[in-house]
């Protein structure tokens, strides 16, 4: 976790899948401000809400409830995401997509699931997961700037 | 969970208006497909031109749907937004559905039947 700077952008929202769709309205109106270019914004939403609904659904689930922390770092060509949930664990092999999707599957084998992983990784950098206590952090990039770092 | 539809010959198109299709209605998305899609003629198009956001878990309410398809019927996507075409794109599920430009094309189409 970056400390001594402070993020662009923090939020506190309950783990729950209402308060994900307010929080998700509240970065876009964060992100309009920054005039990032075409296509980005709704990339960043995307893996916001994979993220943010990962908590509500498995750290949190139905038995427990909690907090969810985002905060959300400026820098030269990317934002910096950290989210922190006070939830269960993630498995081992969580952060990894681990749906191999061939092109000319019949429908009926098709995954209903496991699609948020493949969405998050595709999007995203330096994705990393850490256990700290009681918490979980993740952290991630998203380049905003592609003609610096094309992603 | 705004689900409609209208049969046109041997089609039914289904039209969401909802512009959200995320996990906190993929449930509801899911039941109302299930009833839609329960009895009807052999193909179902689903217009998703007024759905401006999909996840993971809309996605996979979308495939749901897909599946229920019995012997002998197709389930056809038409019209998809920027956002949500990017998501069939990065989990290669474009490559799974027969996605028209939108539901007039559709309808003048013949329906393919999933293999």
């Amino acid at each position: 976790m970056r400390s001594g700077t402070l993020p662009s952008l923090q939020l506190t929202l309950p783990g729950d899948a209402m308060s994900v769709r307010f929080a998700l309205k509240s970065v876009m109106g964060f992100l309009r401000d920054l005039t990032l270019p075409e296509g980005r914004s709704g990339a960043i939403e995307l893996v916001l809400a994979e993220v943010l609904n990962n908590i509500t659904e498995h750290a949190y689930g139905e038995t427990m409830c909690g907090v969810i922390e985002l905060r959300i770092f400026r820098m030269q060509n990317r934002l910096h995401f950290v989210v922190l949930d006070d939830g269960l664990p993630m498995p081992e092999d969580a952060p990894n997509p681990n749906i191999q999707l061939e092109p000319a599957r019949a429908p009926s084998t098709l995954p209903e699931g496991g699609f948020g992983w493949m969405l998050i990784s595709e999007l995203t950098n330096g994705l990393s997961y850490a256990r700290t206590g009681n918490r979980n952090v993740l952290e991630f990039d998203i380049t905003i700037d592609q003609t610096v770092q094309p992603h | 969970m705004n689900l409609t539809f209208q049969d046109l010959g041997n089609t039914r198109l289904i039209v969401a208006g909802e512009p959200r299709i995320d996990a906190a209605v993929a449930i509801q998305f899911k039941d109302r497909m299930r009833e839609i899609m329960d009895a009807g003629p052999e193909r179902f198009i689903l217009d998703m031109s007024a759905v401006d956001f999909l996840d993971s878990s809309g996605l996979g309410a979308v495939v749901a749907a897909m599946k229920q398809v019995g012997a002998g019927k197709t389930f056809e996507l038409a019209e998809l937004t920027p956002a949500v075409k990017k998501v069939f794109a990065l989990t290669r599920m474009d490559t799974v559905f027969r996605i028209h430009p939108n539901a007039q094309a559709a309808l003048e189409t013949e329906p393919t039947h999933a293999p």
